[in-house]
């Protein structure tokens, strides 16, 4: 009998139930800091568990577990389907699964240890650092080589963002990470002051603009048309798309650093190109919804397209309001303060979150053989309790950041200020309970998800290699 | 040359950049390809139980 070729679904099945498990990790972690902020006392006075250790606990696991393990099942399931092939190499796919878990346990263990470079969403310390950009790069020799030995010419759209992501990535984390150590444990940075926090926050913003945009964004170009059942609203906006995206994203790290000793052209360069960047954002949003132009009823009984059409109102939001921050006297007003803190989560909750569970309920399925998930009822509640909590969580953030900022400006006629810090902060407080709530709310939506995979995972067929599609046109 | 005018220079070829990649996606001769392309996702495996 002719072996079959068959797609590598093992490495997907891995990374997509980790997906849960780290959402379930990194998003308890949030509420419990988001507990402590309320009651202090919750640190326990043990080291290890304050505010200070478990916050970049808390990124790190949510964006690089969480969302890194949905971009890493997404981008392997899809580069195989599109390019109707298997992937490049099992066993560098192996390596990348178990490198990538292996990084996530060592960051688990040293952040709370207080082992840090106290660089911003690039906290782990050189050897987690070298860990990362070894598997980074195999990570690239899977993807690129499955893309190498593609059956058919043309390049999916959402190959395009998975690769500028993964590309951007390695650059950006050698980049940032350059460093000399002094012990295993411990490193000085390769720039210093102001240069410092420039390429820090070229690393920062691009994180956001590759890792979390452009991955999730390829995850959006395949899921979307899938669960909607109808090609994208129009192919040829989402190859602009794409080019102005990457040109623009890479020029906007500067607005970070607003009324810095950053020079001030630095600072306006940063602020234009990130107001420009809401064309090419709204474009992408735009192409999205209107893929269900047509198929609007659809909304009404599949949860999975609303997790998806809500995400992209997230991320229209978001990229709105991100621009719009990006101006500096916004940003005189926002920067600092709780309202961040609420257009993160907008992003990340709203438009990272809410499109990588539905890509995961549409994706999980497939590859335990069944048509659909145990519970299209569960998928449902789920969506509304992540909805309302996103809702409540990004609400009392603006509400308070915005206070915030008006507290700290305010001075009296003799030019003193007219409020002290602590009244600020006690003046916060009602909104970190509702935020406290919010986070509850989608953290509950997750155990929900959990138990709608288990038993998705149980009731599915006995693992089957999916045979590779023959290419409808050659 | 002068700062100014590299500056300027570097602004109209990302003005034609823009203009090229519009321009090239919107041909006609783009079309059909582009549309066999935005069908790829929609393609399914073949299902445990229809199998021939």
């Amino acid at each position: 009998m002719e072996r079959v070729e068959t797609y590598n679904d093992k490495v997907v099945r891995q990374f997509a139930i980790m997906t849960v498990v780290w959402g379930i990790v990194g998003m308890l972690v949030g509420v419990i800091i988001a507990a402590q902020l309320l009651w202090p006392a919750l640190n326990f006075d043990v080291p290890w568990l304050t505010y200070s250790r478990l916050r970049p606990l808390h990124t790190n696991a949510v964006i690089f577990a969480f969302g890194g393990s949905a971009l890493f099942a997404a981008s392997y399931y899809v580069v195989q389907r599109t390019c109707h092939v298997r992937l490049f190499s099992d066993k560098l796919a192996a390596f990348t699964f178990w490198g990538w878990q292996l990084i996530i346990v060592l960051a688990a263990v040293t952040l709370p240890l207080g082992i840090t470079t106290s660089k911003e969403y690039a906290e782990l310390e050189w050897p987690i650092d070298v860990l990362i950009a070894v598997v980074w790069v195999v990570y690239a020799v899977v993807f690129f080589g499955t893309i190498a030995k593609r059956r058919i010419k043309h390049i999916y759209v959402a190959n395009w963002f998975f690769a500028a992501y993964i590309i951007t990535i390695a650059v950006l984390h050698i980049g940032n990470s350059a460093a000399l150590p002094v012990s295993l444990t411990k490193s000085y940075s390769a720039y210093a002051g102001t240069v410092d926090a420039m390429v820090q926050w070229w690393y920062g913003h691009n994180a956001v603009g590759f890792f979390l945009t452009a991955g999730f964004l390829g995850m959006m170009y395949y899921f979307v048309p899938k669960q909607a059942g109808r090609p994208v609203y129009s192919y040829r906006l989402s190859v602009v798309h794409f080019w102005s995206l990457i040109a623009i994203y890479m020029w906007a790290g500067p607005h970070h650093l607003h009324y810095t000793t950053l020079p001030d052209w630095a600072q306006t360069l940063g602020m234009v190109f990130s107001v420009m960047l809401l064309a090419p954002s709204w474009g992408g949003m735009i192409n999205g919804i209107m893929t269900l132009s047509g198929a609007w009823h659809k909304l009404r009984t599949d949860p999975i397209l609303k997790f998806m059409i809500v995400s992209l109102s997230f991320y229209g939001m978001s990229t709105f309001e991100g621009p719009m921050m990006s101006i500096k006297t916004v940003n005189a007003l926002s920067h600092y303060t709780d309202w961040t803190i609420g257009h993160v989560h907008s992003g990340a909750l709203g438009w990272v979150a809410m499109i990588s569970v539905g890509s995961m309920y549409a994706l999980i399925p497939r590859l335990y053989g069944r048509t659909e998930m145990y519970s299209t009822k569960l998928i449902d509640v789920h969506f509304w309790t992540t909805t309302i909590g996103i809702v409540l969580y990004v609400a009392s953030m603006w509400i308070a950041g915005v206070m915030q900022g008006l507290m700290w400006r305010a001075t009296n006629a003799d030019g003193t200020l007219t409020y002290t810090f602590i009244e600020s902060l006690a003046a916060t407080y009602p909104y970190y309970a509702v935020r406290l709530l919010g986070g509850l709310l989608v953290l509950g939506g997750m155990f929900i998800m959990a138990y709608n995979v288990i038993k998705t995972v149980a009731g599915g067929a006995a693992r089957r290699d999916v045979p590779v599609m023959a290419p409808a046109h050659a | 040359m002068e700062a100014g005018t590299l500056r300027g220079l570097w602004t109209l070829l990302a003005l034609i950049a823009f203009v090229g990649v519009t321009w090239w996606a919107w041909s006609g001769r783009r079309r059909e390809r582009f549309e066999e392309a935005s069908r790829l996702p929609l393609e399914e495996d073949p299902h445990k139980n229809e199998d021939k």
